[in-house]
């Protein structure tokens, strides 16, 4: 059985909040019901479920794929949750398309769910047991301090500056302006970052996104039903995933050679040879400033080191030649942790159909690209789209 | 279909909503506790910290000397051969100094940062780094190469943990 090829039909998202009303079952309906409505599918139309949420610490609910599932379009249907913490969103896209191309099912609806204000009294405090619970976690680390440690070796290996990276944050959080459902768009200058509360040196407040609760939705189809749903498939054309050793002080933190790997899986079955001249907009990962650039150049976006001077000539702008982040990323959107790697697929989505208002990225983009990191600096999953 | 035509759902609470009760919760405080047991490799790992050492393990195949020790060589996937007592010294590879707790509290006005690093372990195989805080170090003294040596606990409050170092603090050069 060869592969079929996969399309995305549909899309949908919720608001992203720092607390949201809705229960993460009422997240997860009406991203989904959002997904169907907007390709005109039923759930009587859906023969597979993929849910992604990332720990169920965050809820204190230990079966959350279960609880989520009637809301997910679950109810009495093929359902699983596949994992690989922040990696988990564009994982679970992955999983869908996995479940599509392999002949199984013709029309799965990806699901993607966070509620992270649950978690008292910080959301962060339940990062703790992801760390070796013999070897690291006697210490106290917060999570923030391993972004702050691959942060440093990022900027010492090549020689980049703070303000270099604060750039990021600025570029995305104003184009959040633009997004409807953006928790924290703002206008915000590179001293602003620099001068925001230090908590782990070099990572100031504005360098982090923030912690939300939301979810995002997809619709994907084989190829012969795709044609019949939408004029306007998305085709999933190449997928990767890869992942690292969970030992994450033995390995150089300056580049993420798990996500190069996802990326060359993804670009090798797409069939994309020189990645940085044929992906024309990108949404790579970036819950801080640092690993869009990180990001970037694991991708294969640019050469090693390189991202900064992109983004400081404006080349990443949402009307630049490589647009990345155009939504406003999880810096501007917000960081419902599952839910922001489907965020990430739902905009290229939306850009690659001209369908992203206001957002929308000059010059017709026929391919694009969407990844998502997670676990202890050590996963990447990757996704390359095509109209 | 554009985005600005699409009604994108979800209701943002404010704290004041909470506080106020104009949206009800129901809160829980676990107390959950977990014994971890040590394993075959970290085991003997503890051990010797409770002696005051630092072990790691050994892969013949592709010469590589772990730290922290395993049991098995995840690249040549094969059993690790011998045990090699490595330095209690090293080299910061990178750094961070911490304001905040591992729960997102904010440390005490006039309370030291931590300074957590990964610390590049001598005898053990290049860039082969353990988390650890440093410590008899102002922050902005510190800098990544820079050479630190583990300061122990005494024997007797020694438990076989990894705070059985109670940090690593710079190797002042003569």
């Amino acid at each position: 059985m060869g592969k079929r090829r996969v399309a995305i039909v549909g899309a949908g998202m919720t608001k992203f909040v720092r607390r949201a009303q809705e229960t993460g079952k009422e997240l997860a309906y009406e991203a989904a019901k959002m997904a169907l409505d907007s390709c005109e599918l039923t759930l009587k139309d859906v023969d597979c479920v993929s849910l992604g949420t990332a720990p169920d610490a965050f809820d204190g609910v230990h079966m959350k794929g279960e609880y989520l599932s009637d809301g997910a379009g679950g109810w009495r249907k093929p359902i699983m949750r596949p994992y690989v913490g922040g990696g988990t969103g564009v994982f679970t896209a992955i999983h869908g398309w996995l479940q599509v191309t392999s002949g199984l099912f013709d029309i799965c609806l990806v699901v993607a769910e966070e509620k992270m204000s649950s978690c008292y009294p910080h959301p962060a405090g339940a990062f703790l047991t992801i760390f070796d619970h013999t070897t690291e976690q006697p210490l106290k680390p917060n999570l923030i301090w391993i972004f702050a440690l691959e942060m440093r070796r990022y900027m010492e290996t090549y020689g980049i500056s703070h303000r270099d990276i604060a750039l990021v944050s600025v570029k995305n959080k104003k184009n959040a302006m633009d997004h409807p459902c953006a928790q924290i768009p703002q206008e915000i200058t590179v001293d602003d970052v620099l001068n925001s509360e230090v908590l782990a040196d070099p990572v100031h407040l504005l360098d982090i996104s923030p912690t939300s609760d939301g979810a995002a939705a997809l619709v994907l189809a084989s190829e012969h039903i795709a044609k019949k749903i939408t004029d306007k498939p998305v085709w999933l054309d190449g997928v990767g995933w890869n992942i690292d050793t969970a030992y994450w002080a033995t390995r150089d933190l300056c580049y993420p050679r798990y996500v190069e790997k996802a990326a060359r899986m993804a670009y090798e079955m797409a069939g994309i040879k020189e990645p940085h001249k044929e992906i024309q907009v990108a949404e790579p990962y970036d819950p801080f400033d640092y690993k869009e650039l990180h990001h970037m150049e694991g991708l294969l976006l640019c050469g090693k080191g390189e991202a900064p001077r992109l983004t400081a000539e404006g080349v990443t702008a949402r009307d630049g030649n490589l647009p990345i982040c155009p939504s406003g990323g999880l810096l501007g959107v917000g960081n419902p942790i599952a839910a922001s790697g489907v965020m990430k697929i739902c905009e290229i989505f939306w850009q690659l159909r001209e369908e992203a208002g206001k957002r929308q990225v000059p010059g017709k983009p026929k391919v694009g690209l969407a990844q998502a990191w997670g676990d202890l600096m050590q996963v990447g999953t990757v996704v390359v789209m095509r109209r | 279909m554009n985005n600005k035509k699409l009604n994108f759902k979800g209701t943002a609470l404010r704290s004041s909503d909470i506080k106020e009760k104009k949206v009800l919760t129901t809160s829980w405080k676990p107390s959950l506790q977990y014994a971890w047991d040590d394993g075959v490799a970290i085991g003997r790992y503890l051990k010797e910290l409770k002696n005051g050492k630092i072990i790691a393990r050994k892969c013949k195949k592709c010469g590589r000397i772990m730290i922290p020790p395993r049991m098995f060589c995840e690249l040549c996937f094969r059993p690790t051969d011998e045990w090699v007592y490595v330095k209690d010294t090293g080299i910061i590879n990178t750094f961070s100094i911490s304001y905040v707790h591992w729960d997102a509290r904010r440390i005490k006005e006039g309370e030291k940062p931590f300074i957590p690093a990964v610390i590049e372990i001598d005898g053990a195989s290049e860039g082969m780094g353990i988390l650890h805080v440093l410590g008899e170090v102002d922050p902005e003294d510190v800098k990544s190469g820079m050479r630190v040596k583990a300061v122990w606990k005494s024997p007797e409050e020694r438990i076989g943990a990894i705070t059985d170092i109670k940090y690593f603090k710079p190797i002042i050069e003569r």
